[in-house]
């Protein structure tokens, strides 16, 4: 067994740079099987080329990015959602 | 570029060898992986490859260790911009591999165990620049570094060297393979230093 | 300015805290805060512009702008020896942060608390710890520290005397000190039985001790959702 992954919350310096809220507290639907869980959970190879984060469950690919020097890449194909707390609005 | 750490130089650079731009020399062999490293049996391997026909050639592996094999000896760049100087393979060239395969295919993909893929011009796996490798420095190739059987196609960044290769698609199409479709370049020629997209 | 900026950070103070380990104070004008439990990103630079970065868990809890770091040395690591080896007090590299907003633990959770730390994976736990003195909770909190020998503990004089509410049990999976009952070994089932299961987890170390301790809690009972975890791995250095 290969054990050679981070974990989701490798992923908060890389998502801040681009998002107001922290990604890794948001939940994340799997494409491939439905699996629900945090992103912090996510399996992530990288930094290197790029960061990919897989499923725990299935091990597809549920998020990628890659940060080139004026640009960042994302790729959220393998997720069906994101579900991201946000405060509560009064009306 | 930020401030400059007193002190820090980075782990990096011998300046009195031909090194493609932006590169440094590396005397280990960095692993970088997308996913997790697939453990394939050697009696279930099979290496293919299939045509914009429709058709398919398929090699075993005791079939593929039974054709003819090159040992070349070539350097390797790595976008992430380490290169190793004087690696030796042994492996089987493409152009044998294509012999009998009938094509009027101009793009590849290759596609391995675990999901990866990488695309290039068919051209660019002919003529000696390409080998389906099973043997690094005279040792099997470890699952780490592609083995049982990795692509080698040492002139373009080693992200298009495929490891765990399990077919190449031909096709008259480009498709962009999985970093590819992420921001790195289509063609990747280190020499001209094409990294990302639009370099 | 960008959304997460790099800030310039000058070193004030080193501490020792094993052979190989150093917790660096950095000064950092501007710097917004931080939870317990969050890392920051520190980049060094090169006089050529080559540049590289490594991400570290915060030691401390929020203390205006200084930010505590314990860096472990990983052999023939790029970044790690020179912060321990090179980088002195006055000196000045660049860090962006805080990140991370899952792994944490705020002084408001009253919830009983589990930390199972494997090397130097108890950095980000003893924030929480700090966090928990500093806001006088009374959280019922629970440190298993597994290290591979007894000289190898982060942060030995702090932990000697637990705050009141906060129970402490090692284990070491080479040598042990003399007359340890427990024989050196990895962390198993029995280590984390005798805890109810209605408690969060952190647990925090590398890949493959992160895998093997919150399988255990799984076995024994506890919720996955109330187990959280952070690895790290072989990208460090």
């Amino acid at each position: 067994m290969s054990i050679d992954y981070l974990d989701g919350n490798a992923l908060a310096g890389p998502l801040g740079e681009l998002f107001a809220v922290d990604v890794t507290a948001a939940i994340g639907t799997c494409a491939g099987c439905g699996a629900a869980g945090p992103v912090a959970a996510l399996q992530v190879y990288g930094p290197e080329p790029g960061l990919v984060a897989r499923c725990p469950s299935c091990e597809e690919v549920v998020l990628r990015l890659v940060r080139t020097p004026d640009a960042a890449w994302l790729d959220l194909r393998g997720a069906v959602s994101l579900r991201i707390p946000m405060p509560e609005t009064r009306s | 570029m930020g401030i400059v750490s007193r002190g820090f130089f980075g782990r990096r650079r011998e300046e009195d060898v031909k090194l493609p731009p932006g590169q440094y020399l590396t005397h280990d062999f960095p692993v970088l992986s997308a996913g997790p490293t697939p453990r394939i049996g050697l009696d279930r391997w099979e290496f293919a490859i299939d045509t914009e026909l429709g058709e398919t050639h398929r090699w075993s592996w005791p079939e593929l260790l039974a054709l003819p094999s090159e040992t070349p000896t070539v350097d390797l760049h790595c976008v992430t911009k380490w290169s190793k100087l004087g690696t030796g393979w042994q492996g089987v060239s493409l152009d044998v591999l294509m012999e009998n395969v009938e094509t009027g295919a101009e793009y590849a993909l290759a596609y391995s165990y675990g999901g990866y893929t990488t695309n290039l011009p068919l051209e660019d796996l002919l003529d000696g620049k390409a080998w389906i490798a099973y043997k690094y420095d005279g040792d099997d190739l470890e699952p780490r570094h592609g083995g049982p059987a990795r692509l080698l196609v040492p002139h373009l960044y080693l992200w298009k060297s495929a490891k765990w290769v399990r077919g190449i698609r031909l096709m008259n199409e480009d498709w962009p393979g999985f970093w590819e479709t992420a921001g790195y370049h289509n063609y990747g020629d280190p020499w001209r230093e094409q990294r990302y997209q639009g370099d | 300015m960008p959304r997460l900026p790099w800030r310039v950070a000058k070193l004030v103070e080193i501490r020792q805290e094993t052979a190989t380990a150093r917790t660096l104070v950095f000064q950092i004008p501007g710097w917004p805060g931080h939870l317990a439990g969050q890392h920051v990103d520190v980049r060094l630079t090169a006089p050529d512009g080559y540049s590289t970065e490594r991400s570290y868990s915060v030691a401390a809890p929020e203390q205006g702008d200084r930010v505590e770091l314990t860096v472990e040395l990983v052999p023939d690591g790029e970044v790690s020896p020179y912060l321990l080896e090179i980088l002195e007090v006055g000196d000045e590299v660049e860090i962006r942060g805080p990140v991370g907003g899952w792994f944490v633990w705020r002084p408001d959770h009253t919830t009983p608390v589990l930390l199972v730390a494997g090397g130097s994976g108890v950095v980000p736990l003893m924030a929480m710890i700090r966090a928990r003195r500093a806001a006088g909770s009374s959280a019922p909190f629970r440190l298993i520290y597994s290290v591979r020998e007894p000289d190898q503990r982060f942060y030995l004089d702090e932990l000697a005397n637990p705050d009141p509410g906060l129970d402490i049990a090692y284990l070491f999976t080479r040598k042990t000190p003399d007359g340890w009952a427990r024989p050196p070994g990895r962390i198993t089932q029995a280590d984390l039985t005798g805890a109810s299961t209605d408690i969060d987890s952190y647990v925090c170390g590398p890949t493959g001790f992160v895998e093997a301790a919150a399988d255990h809690l799984i076995a024994l009972g506890h919720a996955p959702d109330r187990i959280r975890t952070e690895r790290f791995g072989p990208t460090g250095g």
